[in-house]
């Protein structure tokens, strides 16, 4: 053959060709040697600081969220580091923290792009693994990417404590033994919702659902509209709409021709906040169907959503997981620290993310170790309080927070810019809680 | 026009090639990129761009719907672990393969015309396809959400055992090895052996008379078919290597994360592909290679710094000089780093038309080189390269 001339003969290519084989064989070791010494991946060892990752979308439909998540995580790790009044490391019961950090290892963070995209998500997710070294990692909007990190969480061995998640397959089909999450989810939303809706709207209405077209719309979906279902109402239609989409008008115009007098919003961040100022500018609110008012529902709502849409949210119902108007000890507590370094109170993504960052160093305080298994057994079937959430237990069987959730209206007459929700009811533990096994899935091992 | 180097200098090239990529994870641990993931991701753009210039670089085609043929090598791989085994092999095929086909389609109506027609007839297929992915094969894509392995998946040629294995998923592996292993760096170098293999395949038909047909096609294709050549199978050949290179690209994106996304599909990555190679050097055997590598290292270390680390870094110019450092840079990092990589595109392109690789040549010859240069793909391949 012409390339193998007598310059590089057969022997020479050989030759090279096998050294360059020992070279790739060799070439891991140097790397991996670290990996193996360690008893679990990313030990901190003696190190002096642990580093947490905060993986948010900063940019994208949810990117208001995300930085408001990005806020509290600053703030859950001063707290954790002694820094500032103490927040909720004050109020949280049990507690085991005693904010010299985490063990007494100061906490570091590294940030990422989530970009609302499992891929990225993923991707950002690795490079705070593999290159930073992070022992925990949270954060996210969007169901999707929470799913997907998880996995990933999972495959690395590596905790995950998911940040805004709301759909039923994170604790459900897509429940994972690495991923965690205190955020409360569609059907505990549809536990809450049907006795409001049932005495506001009645049993007689014809719902029609426009829902974003990824897992978290789906059971959004599904588990209102079986909800309204029980109450006696009929489901007129249920249209999917893109992620994102800015102009919901060719959706909305075919709801006044349904016979529908319920919109049903199952979107999320900037989308919620296009479709229904579009469905009011469209005039739908001032349409009287069946000889009732028109009337839109909002599954998710967020406090950022309502002040996206303004006027438009006046008397709208929805679900929250947590305001921060409530009174008890640890949302005041909360709010007082977030206020005092911000200037605005935190939304209902800061507080899960906070929550969650929080409870995952108190199982590491309280196993006395960072060791994955350790610290997931001492966060299953713990029983809490002091997060503004009420007497709340994250459940061993499916990761899931069992605690009391929001039901809010749009504030009709708000007396600032941020009291823009009005709570009307605080549904108890006792009713939303649902057995672990209605969605069923597999956590999977604890060793990987 | 182009010389050929002998071949004995394109084997020596082709070895010192070898020694760079596999011991890539030293060298590149200095500067933050010595990790899997991003080992990974410089591999994979890497064979997504080369095969992009096979199209591109020799036929002058300038196609803006690779992406779609990278999402579909995705999808398939995904598939294949889904349906068939875990083991990485049939998913490598199968993703080139359905690449391939999805190419020579999509080719087949797209070649018709040339120039800013093909463009915008590429565009539009992708963006077609990626619209299909996103809704209307939901049932194929799972939409949004992404097709993700699951633990009741068939895998008819993986033993049961393996399958009932409790709990946690199984992994992608190759005859047993799994791409996590030694801390990841099974994967990178998985991906590193099938990068050389495609280089050299690369590099082959950049050598061969094919290739050299091809650029004939770029200079000049009405005299191409005067002198009796039917241009159209040639450019259909080309097409369809590249789609196989990207269906390449995009299976071994789900062999390292089993994942598949319409994501993958968008514009966006199309663009991706066509910056990398005019990035590197449009043309040029390594150009697109370098290209890749700098935008997957700009993405994810650019886009992992905050303000509070520039604060930190510009420290020694006192409270205000770095606070006022900080809030200027900030602007081209996190979020803002598509930012840097505009501005570098810019200067890249206004003052090296031919690429990183032309910079290099350039660098070369004043201070390296005493003979004129005639290296074959490098300053000569500058100037072809500008259409």
């Amino acid at each position: 053959m012409s390339i193998f001339d007598q310059k590089y003969g057969r022997r020479t290519v050989l030759k090279t060709g096998s050294a360059l084989a020992g070279a790739a064989a060799i070439a891991p070791m140097g790397f991996v040697k670290g990996a193996y010494a360690a008893d679990f991946r990313n030990d901190p060892g003696n190190s002096p600081t642990v580093t947490f990752g905060f993986n948010v979308p900063q940019t994208g439909a949810y990117a208001d969220e995300g930085a408001d998540e990005l806020r509290a995580y600053r703030l859950v790790v001063k707290h954790l580091n002694g820094e500032g009044d103490g927040g909720m490391l004050n109020t949280l019961k049990p507690a085991a923290l005693k904010g010299n950090g985490v063990l007494g290892k100061k906490v570091e963070y590294v940030t990422g792009d989530t970009q609302t995209k499992a891929d990225a998500a993923r991707a950002s997710a690795r490079r705070m693994i593999e290159s930073d070294r992070v022992i925990m990692f949270s954060g996210g909007s969007s169901s999707s990417v929470a799913v997907a990190q998880q996995s990933l969480a999972q495959e690395m061995g590596v905790v995950f404590m998911c940040g805004l998640t709301h759909a039923n397959d994170t604790t459900g089909k897509d429940r994972r033994r690495y991923g965690f999450r205190h955020m409360f989810n569609a059907h505990m939303s549809g536990l809450a919702l049907g006795p409001v809706l049932k005495q506001e709207l009645g049993t007689d209405r014809r719902a029609y659902h426009l829902t974003a077209d990824y897992n978290w719309g789906w059971s959004v979906e599904d588990s209102i509209s079986k909800t309204t279902e029980g109450l006696g109402w009929e489901t007129a239609n249920a249209v999917r709409t893109p992620l994102g989409s800015g102009d919901f008008s060719q959706y909305i115009t075919p709801v006044l021709n349904s016979g529908a007098d319920v919109l049903v919003l199952n979107h999320y961040g900037r989308d919620m906040v296009n479709s229904l100022t579009q469905a009011v500018q469209f005039g739908l609110r001032d349409k009287q169907v069946n000889g009732k008012d028109f009337q839109i529902v909002v599954p998710l709502y967020s406090r950022l959503m309502a002040q996206g849409a303004g006027e438009n949210v006046k008397g709208i119902y929805g679900t929250t997981n947590w305001n921060w108007s409530l009174t008890d000890p640890g949302s005041q507590a909360f709010v007082k620290s977030f206020g005092a370094e911000y200037g605005f109170p935190p939304s209902q993504a800061a507080h899960t993310c906070y929550v969650n960052a929080l409870l995952y160093a108190d199982a590491c305080e309280r196993a006395g170790t960072f060791y994955p298994p350790e610290v997931i057994k001492a966060l299953e079937g713990h029983e809490f309080d002091g997060t503004g959430d009420g007497p709340s237990l994250y459940r061993a069987e499916d990761h899931q927070v069992m605690k009391s959730c929001l039901v809010v209206r749009g504030n009709a007459n708000p007396t600032n810019q941020f009291d823009l929700l009005e709570v009307v009811n605080i549904v108890p533990r006792s009713e939303t809680t649902y057995p672990h096994d209605l969605y069923p899935g597999e956590l999977g091992p604890y060793e990987v | 026009m182009m010389s050929v180097p002998a071949p004995q200098k394109d084997m020596r090239m082709f070895l010192i090639f070898v020694v760079v990529v596999l011991t890539s994870p030293i060298w590149l641990a200095p500067i933050g990129a010595g990790y899997p993931q991003l080992l990974q991701a410089f591999a994979i753009f890497g064979i997504f761009a080369i095969g992009f210039n096979v199209l591109f670089g020799l036929t002058g085609y300038l196609s803006f719907g690779h992406a779609a043929f990278l999402g579909a090598g995705s999808y398939t791989a995904v598939w294949a672990f889904k349906l068939l085994s875990m083991n990485i092999i049939p998913a490598i095929l199968f993703s080139m393969v359905i690449a391939g086909l999805f190419a020579a389609l999509i080719g087949f109506v797209c070649l018709r015309r040339s120039g800013i027609y093909f463009s915008i007839l590429t565009l539009a297929f992708a963006q077609m396809s990626f619209n299909l992915a996103y809704s209307v094969l939901t049932p194929i894509t799972n939409g949004e959400t992404g097709l993700t392995l699951e633990a009741g998946d068939a895998r008819i040629l993986d033993p049961v055992y393996e399958n009932a294995a409790a709990g946690g998923l199984p992994s992608p592996n190759f005859f047993g090895l799994e791409m996590a292993d030694f801390g990841g760096y099974a994967g990178v170098y998985v991906c590193f052996a099938v990068l050389i293999l495609a280089f050299y395949v690369y590099l082959r038909i950049f050598r061969s008379p094919f290739g050299l047909k091809l650029l004939a096609i770029k200079s000049n294709q009405n005299r191409m078919g005067y002198t009796g050549f039917n241009t159209r199978p040639y450019l259909m050949a080309a097409f369809v290597i590249s789609g196989i290179y990207a269906g390449l690209a995009g299976g071994l994106m789900a062999v390292t994360d089993p994942l598949a996304g319409a994501e993958r599909m968008q514009w966006t990555e199309s663009g991706a592909v066509v910056l990398m190679t005019i990035l590197g050097g449009v043309g040029t055997l390594f150009g697109p290679l370098l290209g890749a590598t700098l935008i997957e290292y700009s993405e994810n270390i650019f886009s992992a710094v905050n303000k509070t680390e520039l604060i930190e870094m510009f420290s020694f110019l006192g409270q205000d000089g770095a606070a006022a450092m900080a809030s200027v840079l900030s602007l081209f990092v996190g979020e803002g780093w598509l930012l840097t990589l505009g501005a570098l595109f810019m200067i890249v392109v206004i003052f090296l038309p031919g690429g990183m690789m032309q910079g290099i040549s350039i660098i070369n010859e004043r201070f390296f080189s005493k003979k004129p240069a005639g290296d074959g793909e490098k300053p000569g391949a500058g100037k072809a390269q500008e259409v």
